[in-house]
């Protein structure tokens, strides 16, 4: 069969088999009734065991829900979504929160084991590769597990779930907790602040450089069922972290909605890196089902000379709306953004990034590559400010599309706004397509279609895949190579 | 048993038909060198070989070690052993030369069933190879054919060549555009690997390529077709005559 009809063929069976994370486990899961009203959010405040003040911030943020609409001026089209058709909450019914790995439900154990993310310590230090990753793991709305606990507890590190960390460093959650992406902030962020379940917490204290890479994978099981996690990070004075999440979901007909927020906060001379791997199901070849990732994730510069970096590669969800941000606070501070989105079959993503520069001579760096196959959207939308005080302000962004096909669309919608007189931004951006002739010209040495395809992405992408952290580097080669397969054609 | 068996080949591009009734015969061990006027198909001819898409086959047939080459697909083909030095190499940003050169070993010998090269194999295996050619590690560490000049991605198609050990090597126009040096350095290379169990096809337009690589059969082409073949003689001929007489010979 010739090349050409061949990967058409492949491009119709894109779906199904090719999500390799598709599977459902088998659990039995303890779940809130469905529809979301007050007393959703109390029965979840009190599945948590929560204190007062918890379930008066998120009654807070309920009610202020009620009155917020959906955002609408995203580039993403889809139905209406009936938030009182979805599960607010479910837990795996045996573990009602972190333990200790021999009381976890062997069938999450298999899951992860699936996913390739060990959770037993000693099976992760026999696999060299991650042996240096404390992972957090949180299935459907609760953290099930959090490795290395003891020894991170050494460094004076604390990893683990929100939900154990609102009882046992209230002090911490309270003064952090909504101060970079208040309950008020937007639709998706206002609903999490209301229902949020679990999440990961960290916070890294003075002076400290977190010993292991830190990771949360989150894995969304149960049927119709909203995953809103929070994840708060901490870094105080002169300390270092670097965090990676992952995400994976089994293939389902419905719509799933996934509305995360993530809160970053970095004090004097600190600095976050926070990576992400998003390969939620992103729907089959027809456009049905996926999940809508429609996550707010944001970063407070506040100390001087801090910094915050975030890299992502999204190649799953059926639509993405993500616009991850840094808030440059303090002097000298110093947001970066790197991503690769990918969107195929019919995927949509509307994602970039904003850099607040408020503080002086503060810098940001903006690297966004987006590629776009099949009959899907890939939109860039960043916003670049600097604040009339912001003397200094620098920010470079570069961003190139790359298509691959001609029924795919690949839109860049920059925002700038200056409103100091010294402010120096740099705009580039580039829109490409793979040529049949460079196909050829990889075919004629050996290369599949496939193969062709995913080196070329992968050298268009290279600037952003150095940035993250080397296994994950690795996972993500393979990562993209897999949600480009029937591509080309 | 012939390497290749080309009858009555006819080939369309863009709906207009270039290739009319093309025969040609190469058996393994032999060098052979088209030449041709611009335009009269060379290029052509040597994609339909490596099964680019666009270049139909209306009639005639090709056949490589006996069997059909039209029915498989150019990445088939490129494992079954036929390479084509490209008149115009590809850049491709991003991809150091030396991971486009591994991922296309590997690729070859995964589809042969062979196994992979390990890093340190394959490492000796290049540096072998790129020393002939006067590359260096820093040219290898370059994305493919990204700012290279004429010369070095002259030599970069050679070196893919010398890697991948082809059977049947289409060398189309590698000599344009190189200097006298560059020119030497390249028919070096190729003249290495002239074997018993390959055949090398030297596209060229000129004569003075032939001088470095004497071929043992030289055709010549005009208007989609070979028109005269005959031994080294007839590129001095050429040379002296120039392609016009031989125009108004296939007309
Ligand atoms: N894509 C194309 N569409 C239409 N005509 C083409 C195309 N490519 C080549 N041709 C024509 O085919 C003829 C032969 O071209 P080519 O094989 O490149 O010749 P050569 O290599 O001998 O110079 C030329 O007349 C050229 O204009
Ligand atoms: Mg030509």
């Amino acid at each position: 069969m010739p090349a050409v009809s061949e990967t058409v063929e492949r491009v119709r069976s894109i779906d199904v088999d090719q999500y390799k994370y598709g599977f459902v486990t088998d659990i039995e899961s303890d779940k809130a009734p469905k529809g979301l009203d007050e007393s959703t959010v109390r029965f979840i405040s009190a599945k948590k065991n929560e204190p007062q003040w918890m379930l008066e911030w998120r009654l807070q943020a309920f009610h202020r829900w009620l009155t917020l609409r959906e955002p609408q001026w995203a580039r993403v089209n889809y139905g209406p979504i009936d938030y009182q058709d979805l599960y607010y909450y479910s837990a795996p019914k045996s573990t009602p929160g972190p333990k200790s790995l021999d009381e976890i439900d062997p069938e999450i154990l298999k899951t992860y084991a699936k996913l390739g993310i060990p959770l037993r310590e000693q099976e992760m230090l026999a696999g060299v590769e991650r042996s240096n990753v404390a992972v957090d793991a949180v299935f459907d709305s609760v953290s099930v597990v959090t490795t290395f606990k003891e020894e991170l507890k050494q460094a004076g590190v604390i990893f683990g779930s929100i939900s154990d960390a609102i009882r046992e460093h209230p002090e911490l959650v309270r003064k952090y907790l909504g101060s970079v992406v208040p309950i008020t902030d937007n639709f998706f962020a206002t609903l999490n602040s209301a229902v949020f379940s679990d999440g990961s917490f960290v916070y890294i204290p003075k002076g400290v450089r977190c010993p292991m890479e830190l990771s949360t994978y989150f894995r969304i099981n149960e049927k119709n069922t909203g995953q809103f996690e929070r994840t708060l990070i901490i870094a105080d004075e002169g300390s270092y972290v670097s965090y990676l999440e992952g995400c994976t979901a089994p293939m389902r007909d419905e719509n799933q909605l996934h509305a995360a927020v993530v809160e970053l906060i970095a004090l004097d001379d600190a600095e976050i890196k926070y990576s992400t791997i998003q390969n939620w199901y992103p729907g089959d070849a027809q456009g049905k089902g996926g999940i809508y990732n429609f996550v707010t994730k944001r970063g407070d510069c506040r100390g001087k000379n801090s910094k915050i970096s975030w890299t992502q590669v999204e190649t799953g969800s059926a639509i993405t709306w993500k616009y991850p941000s840094c808030i440059l606070r303090g002097d000298n501070s110093n947001g970066e953004f790197y991503s690769i989105a990918i969107s195929n079959g019919h995927q949509q993503v509307d994602s970039g990034t904003k850099m607040i520069h408020l503080g002086k001579n503060t810098t940001s760096r903006v690297i966004s590559k987006g590629i776009a196959a099949g009959v899907s959207n890939n939109t860039y939308r960043g916003l670049i400010s600097s604040h009339r005080k912001a003397t200094g302000a620098r920010n470079f962004t570069n961003c190139d599309s790359l298509l691959i096909g001609d029924k795919c669309g690949a839109h860049t919608v920059p925002y700038i706004e200056a409103k100091n007189a010294s402010t120096v931004f740099e705009h580039e951006a580039t829109t490409s397509k793979i040529s049949d002739e460079q196909l050829f010209y990889c075919l004629q040495r050996g290369l599949s279609g496939e193969e062709a395809v995913a080196l070329i992405v992968n050298g268009f992408v290279k600037d952003v895949l150095q940035h993250l952290p080397m296994e994950f580097a690795v996972e993500a080669q393979k990562l993209i190579a897999i949600s480009l397969e029937g591509s080309v054609g | 048993m012939n390497l290749l068996e080309i009858k009555n080949l006819h080939a369309d591009v863009g709906g207009k038909e270039i290739l009319q009734g093309l025969d040609l015969t190469v058996k393994a061990g032999e060098v052979h060198a088209i030449m041709g006027p611009n335009g009269s198909g060379k290029s052509t001819l040597s994609y339909v070989l490596a099964g680019k898409p666009g270049y139909e086959v209306t009639q005639g047939s090709v056949r490589y070690e006996g069997k059909d080459l039209l029915e498989l697909a150019p990445d088939e083909r490129a494992a079954k052993g036929i390479f084509l030095a490209f008149q115009y190499p590809l850049e491709i940003p991003g991809v150091a030369t030396m991971t486009f050169l591994r991922t296309a070993l590997n690729a070859q010998k995964k589809r042969r069933g062979e196994a992979e090269l390990s890093t340190p194999e394959f490492l000796r295996l290049v540096r072998e190879k790129a020393g002939g050619l006067g590359i260096d590690q820093d040219m290898l560490k370059r994305a493919v054919n990204v700012g290279f000049s004429g010369g070095e991605k002259k030599r970069n198609e050679i070196l893919q060549m010398a890697l991948l050990e082809p059977k049947l090597c289409v060398l189309d126009e590698t000599d344009s555009g190189l200097d006298i040096d560059a020119l030497k350095i390249v028919a070096e290379g190729v003249n290495k690997l002239r074997s018993k169990e390959r055949a090398i096809i030297v596209i060229t337009h000129y004569q003075r390529l032939l001088n470095h690589i004497v071929p043992d059969i030289v055709h010549v082409m005009a208007k989609g077709k070979i028109v005269r073949s005959g031994g080294p003689e007839l590129a001095q001929e050429l040379e002296a005559c120039g392609y016009a007489a031989l125009e108004t010979e296939a007309a």
